[in-house]
């Protein structure tokens, strides 16, 4: 058995169904990611786990514990679950120095007190808080005090770490270091973490393997960032993976034409048996290629809408036969390589990589 | 990992417990003696009586003559303290008046204030035919009469608006201050005037502020005892309260008494029970989320001319409304005997010396109230604490009972209350502490109880649920999570709470003076006592010690509340 086994489990708030009969498995020692939008069930799922909240139906084990079972009345409370959970709002007792924070699990735990001051010391300098341990949470910064509360949830040796969204209200450039930080840490003391966000990127940076629930709470694909990424199962995961653009493809009299034009697609077609007429491809703005002059076979015409110079980066609006996309290219290279377009002009374009999919099954499953 | 726990056995248990006791406290303390304030009111001998009970207020004169003169005195009350209360929020958030945050600090002063005393010594300034001011008039400018009658309804409501006002005082500062100012800085761009902003923005912005003080007002003044009972009696002007006393006093607790104090006590919760309903319909109504919770710099009118003659305004209100009172009250504790002037070789402090050391009477007074006080402050304190963390954290079933009688409290006015005790706790159910201080302390925390729950569940709002998750996952139980991390984040909370409980507590008047016996006066009932049987100089003595107490309990929270938000 995994780690982690999440087996059927089932939750729901009044008559609102969150998860339903889900079944999930986390390896030992794994960084695992539970990416999806907010309010789809994601955090609920981590609160079972925590124990904080008790599942409606369905079995819930950690390290081949049985832990969370309605069934059989079984429920063991977050404190001996031997786990450290870091929240989104820090969660660091206002109360109490840096030093006591990090101490508490320590102290209800009852070691000595010799103990206690080496380990949170250990704890101190391994998230680069020294010479702040006798600070108050108030006296420190929002990235000081989530790596308090990461300390804190570390300093018991747990055997699970869980991370709900604990970067998600530093800034830009604090998040972006944090989140190294809480990889260089897994690695470190290999504890096995589930990781809860909404947020792609962080989820594609520091993830073993991922899993992406949809709003309904139903996991969609569960794999590793890479195959997450370049291999999404359905268009689900396809755009909630990034920024998407989607070009309508219909199919007439056996050749695949785009928009509402004539130009038939040059690339490899989708498998078809079903004889399906209207189709997208789907392809991210970094896979679009664009060129002032066609290339014969592999390019499509079509015409600058709208032209953004965004700094280092240009952003263009292309239309090709009715359909819009987006795509944007480096502004030197755009210099250097005649690429600077301005709206109205023409241009081709071809794709490094892009997915099919059926028109009917993207409905509803676009994110805006 | 600690092997599996059976969910029904510990979290689950205790919860229920908690839960059960809490709703035990609100039952027995609150709950049931209202209760039997309802039922003793239509229920007579052996049958129902709806009709018995209306027939009581319509047809016996004083009885409805009661209900209009709380109407009156309560109406009056309110209309003035609103004028009052806004005016002065006004001037001191909105315009360039000079020393505003000192005069605001001024305007709160009336809160401490017991108005009773500020009665009395309106009392002694007013009266018609013996009161200083009225005296000084007739003596010295030959006037017939006396220039103002206390002992009228307009004396009663004005002394009430002069200790009443800060209600909406402090609402409406709330929100003049909370408001973005660029609501208002948008009009003007819009090319309006700042007396067509004032009335089409900031009025209707700080209206529901405006009316809920009011409404505040308004359920305060229909319950108040003191100011009535100092000032109406003379003329026979009696509300509700002051007639419920009067009845059950006079007629040394009869049944028809108790009977007809239980359908004027029952009128009394109903109003509150609508006043209330009102100012949360007003307060959840749509207009009041405009006002943010943030501080800023509002715009501030130009008084120009008007800047030092509304200062001196304000310093002529302050002087006269609190000031002179407190001023009459220790000249007149430090007379020898009433009616004498006020020259040095009458004044001395031999009343206070015999009060403090030597009149059994108000030393048991002073014992009593600060003992009662401390003690009704103290479980009141941990009660609070309780129910209100059922009712703001803890998910349980049945908690929605636990809500409903959370509620109670805050519409219970406090000689429904002393009305419900003396029926509930006079020996019909087995406990009989009629004429003993456990009465007056059991009333206490019943009147009490709303003030605890409001600050402990403010607290508590504060504490966030991660903390106490954080905790949970660090290995702590529920009981060391409160320990370690709820207990010591709600104490400021629970400082609050006893301080607003005992500093009342100290110069209670309304509950305790329907339940003293001869040796369980308070000082409030001391105080009236006194008065009413012709002591007006030791009557004003205690009352400046009074005085002395409630300012020096009042300087060591300030004190102490600043240091907690440092």
């Amino acid at each position: 058995m995994d780690f982690i086994h999440v087996e059927g489990v089932s939750k729901a708030y009044a008559d609102h169904h969150v998860l339903n009969e889900l079944t999930l498995d986390i390896h030992k020692g794994e960084c695992f990611t539970l990416l999806g939008p907010s309010g789809c069930g994601k955090t609920v799922l981590l609160r079972l786990i925590a124990g904080f909240e008790v599942p409606d139906q369905g079995k819930l084990y950690i390290d081949e514990t049985l832990v969370s079972d309605p069934g059989e009345h079984i429920n063991v409370p977050p404190e001996n679950r031997a786990i450290g959970v870091v929240f989104q709002d820090y969660a660091v007792w206002p109360h109490m120095t840096v030093f006591d924070n990090i101490a508490y699990p320590l102290k209800i735990a009852k070691c000595p007190k010799d103990e206690i001051e080496k380990r949170v010391m250990e704890m101190v300098d391994l998230v680069a808080m020294r010479g702040l341990e006798k600070r108050f949470p108030s006296e420190l910064s929002g990235g000081q005090q989530q790596r308090v509360a990461l300390a804190r949830a570390l300093v018991a040796k747990p055997n699970l770490l869980l991370l709900d969204e604990p970067i998600a209200n530093l800034d830009a450039n604090l998040r972006e270091e944090m989140r190294f930080e809480i990889k260089e840490l897994q690695r470190k003391l290999g504890v096995t973490v589930l990781y809860v966000t909404h947020d792609q990127e962080i989820g594609l940076a520091i993830s073993d393997r991922v899993a992406i629930m949809n709003n309904e709470g139903v996991i969609q694909q569960i794999g590793t960032p890479y195959e997450i990424f370049e291999k999404p199962v359905n268009p689900f995961v396809f755009s909630f993976m990034g920024i998407a653009n989607f070009l309508n493809v219909r199919m007439e009299n056996g050749q695949y034409l785009a928009g509402t034009g004539s130009q038939a697609v040059p690339w490899e077609k989708p498998e078809n048996p079903a004889g399906v007429v209207d189709w997208v491809a789907g392809f991210r703005p970094s896979d679009v290629r664009i060129s002032r002059t066609p290339e014969a076979g592999k390019s499509l015409k079509g015409i600058i809408r709208r032209a953004n110079f965004l700094g280092a980066m240009m952003d263009y609006l292309v239309e090709i036969d009715g359909t819009t996309l987006r795509t944007n290219l480096e502004t030197h290279r755009a210099i250097s390589e005649n690429l600077l377009f301005e709206a109205g002009d023409e241009c081709y374009i071809s794709f490094l990589d892009l997915h099919w999919f059926e028109a009917e099954k993207l409905k509803g499953a676009i994110l805006e | 990992m600690n092997g599996t726990v059976k969910n029904g056995g510990s979290s689950f248990g205790v919860a229920q417990i908690i839960l059960f006791i809490s709703i035990a406290i609100l039952v027995i303390v609150v709950a049931f003696p209202v209760l039997l304030i309802f039922f003793n009111a239509v229920w007579v001998e052996d049958h129902f009586e709806f009709a018995n009970a209306l027939k009581v207020l319509w047809e016996e004169e004083e009885i409805f003559q009661a209900l209009i003169n709380s109407l009156i005195i309560a109406g009056g009350t309110t209309v003035g303290s609103t004028i009052v209360g806004t005016f002065f929020a006004w001037l001191v958030t909105r315009t360039d008046l000079p020393y505003k945050s000192f005069m605001k600090s001024m305007f709160l002063v009336p809160f401490m204030l017991p108005s009773f005393i500020g009665a009395l010594a309106w009392k002694m300034l007013l009266s018609p035919n013996a009161g200083f001011i009225n005296r000084f008039f007739i003596e010295n400018f030959g006037f017939d009469g006396p220039i103002f009658n206390i002992y009228t309804y307009y004396g009663i409501s004005a002394v009430e608006v002069m200790y009443l006002f800060p209600f909406v005082f402090i609402q409406v500062c709330g929100a003049l201050e909370r408001m973005d100012p660029t609501l208002e800085e948008s009009a003007r761009i819009s090319g309006a005037g700042l007396f067509t902003i004032t009335r089409k923005i900031t009025i209707p912005l700080v209206l529901p502020s405006i009316l809920s003080g009011a409404l505040l007002i308004m359920l305060y003044s229909m319950a108040h005892f003191g100011t009535v009972a100092v000032l109406g009696i003379e003329n026979g002007i009696y509300n509700i309260p002051t007639l419920i006393y009067e009845r059950i006093h006079q007629s040394g607790g009869s049944f028809a008494s108790i009977r007809t104090g239980t359908i004027l006590a029952t009128v009394l919760v109903i109003s509150a029970a609508l006043i209330i309903w009102a100012q949360r319909k007003i307060l959840g109504s749509g207009h009041y989320q405009i006002i943010g919770g943030k501080s800023f710099r509002p715009m501030e009118l130009k008084l120009r001319g008007l800047r030092w003659p509304l200062l001196i305004f304000c310093f002529l209100y302050i002087g006269f409304t609190i000031i002179l009172p407190t001023v009459v009250i220790f000249l007149v504790g430090g007379l020898s005997t009433y009616g004498l002037p006020f020259t040095p070789e009458n004044l001395s402090l031999d009343n206070y010396k015999f009060i403090l050391f030597e009149y059994q009477v108000t030393k048991d007074a002073i014992f009593n109230s600060v003992w009662l006080g401390f003690v009704a402050a103290i479980i009141t304190m941990f009660a609070g604490v309780m129910i209100s963390y059922v009712i703001v954290k803890m998910k349980v079933r049945g908690k929605g009972i636990l809500e409903f009688l959370g509620m109670l409290p805050f519409s219970v006015p406090g000689s429904v209350i002393a009305l419900g005790v003396i029926l509930a706790w006079s020996g019909q159910f087995g406990i009989n502490l009629y004429n003993t201080v456990w009465i007056i302390l059991v009333a206490y925390i019943a009147r009490y109880m709303a003030f605890s729950l409001k600050a402990n569940s403010a607290a508590l709002e504060q504490v966030h649920d991660s903390l106490v998750e954080a905790a949970r996952s660090c290995g702590a139980t529920m009981w060391q999570s409160l320990r370690d991390i709820v207990i010591p984040l709600v104490r400021p909370g629970m400082f609050a709470a006893f301080f607003l409980i005992f500093l009342p507590a100290l110069r209670e008047l309304t509950v305790s003076i329907m339940l003293y016996a001869p040796t369980t006066r308070t000082i409030g009932v001391a105080i009236y006592t006194l008065n009413e049987d012709g002591e007006t100089v030791i009557s004003a003595a205690l009352a400046g010690i009074a005085l002395i107490l409630i300012v020096v309990g009042q300087t060591i929270i300030n004190k102490m509340t600043k240091k907690a938000g440092e």
